[in-house]
């Protein structure tokens, strides 16, 4: 069953507020491996100009795949989870998330289309401390493969 | 890995070479990467789950392969906060065997153009055994 294309546009609530820790920061750097000082040490972000240590450039998925629950479970848009595959995705930083952080995240569909057999949904999930400043916004396409793959 | 060793634009022109690196995932890693992420999908660390659904073995997290691609771009610049957009195409899965070995990803990258304010465009190339596993990775870097 197709997607109906005027769903897009749908935002959802926003998300409850993701409270930032430095311990979560060191524990995702430690997943991947790597020893930059900005992701551990205050003083070392500090001396970049970051008011506390930063989290990797793709930290905010945490969030927002967390938070992008509410479309793919939306029952009105009816996705098999099952089929899903993880098409893109892109983020674009107003600053970098930061130890301290309390953020929401505002999920939007943005668009949807169908090739091939296949679904394909962009969704867009705007991250902001929950006073309101934007920090990133990040785009998902996931792709809703057709019955008959 | 201070502020200071921010390559200058003055340094930088279409075509310079970011050093590359090669990045070992084993099913371990990708078990410390689904906890710290909170992504538990099982094509991640079931084998017989992956198989099942016509997957050749258990596959790295795509957002995993992602995150070690930039390393390339903020071992660079020093300072991972001056990377301001970062996007990929998922267009082929890593598998990771159940071995010591491991899968091996290559990661490669030159300035592909420069942007005003300082910015350049970084094309990043990530390859497992030879084939391209990322499409269209570009990061847009403040120096």
């Amino acid at each position: 069953m197709p997607i109906d294309p005027s769903f897009e546009g749908r935002t959802y609530p926003p998300s409850e507020p993701y409270e930032v820790g430095l311990e979560k920061i060191r524990e995702f750097a430690d997943a991947l491996g790597d020893d930059n000082p900005a992701y551990r040490d205050r003083e070392a972000a500090r001396a970049m100009g970051h008011p506390d240590v930063i989290a990797p450039p793709t930290f905010p998925f945490v969030l927002t795949f967390r938070a992008s629950r509410a479309l793919i479970e939306d029952p009105e848009l009816g996705i098999d989870y099952s089929r899903v595959v993880h098409g893109e995705q892109r983020f674009a930083h107003t600053r970098p998330v930061r130890a301290g952080d309390s953020l929401t995240v505002t999920v939007t569909l943005e668009k949807v289309r169908s090739a091939g057999g296949h679904d394909m949904l962009t969704s867009r999930s705007d991250v902001t401390t929950v006073a309101g400043e934007h920090v990133v916004t990040a785009w998902s396409t996931l792709v809703v493969r057709g019955d008959d793959s | 890995m201070s502020a200071a060793t921010v390559p200058s634009c003055d340094e930088v022109e279409v075509g310079t070479e970011l050093p590359g690196r090669s990045f070992v995932l084993r099913r371990s890693d990708l078990v410390r990467y689904a906890g710290a992420s909170g992504d538990f999908n099982v094509i991640h660390w079931n084998e017989q789950v992956a198989r099942s659904v016509g997957l050749p073995d258990v596959i790295a997290h795509g957002m995993f392969t992602m995150a070690l691609a930039v390393r390339v771009v903020t071992d660079w610049v020093g300072d991972p906060g001056r990377v301001v957009e970062y996007g990929v195409r998922f267009t082929r899965p890593v598998p990771v065997p159940d071995d010591d070995d491991g899968a091996t990803v290559e990661v490669s990258g030159a300035v592909a153009a420069l942007l005003d304010d300082g910015r350049v465009r970084v094309d990043l190339t990530a390859t497992w055994a030879g084939q391209k596993v990322l499409g269209r990775a570009q990061a847009v870097v403040q120096l």
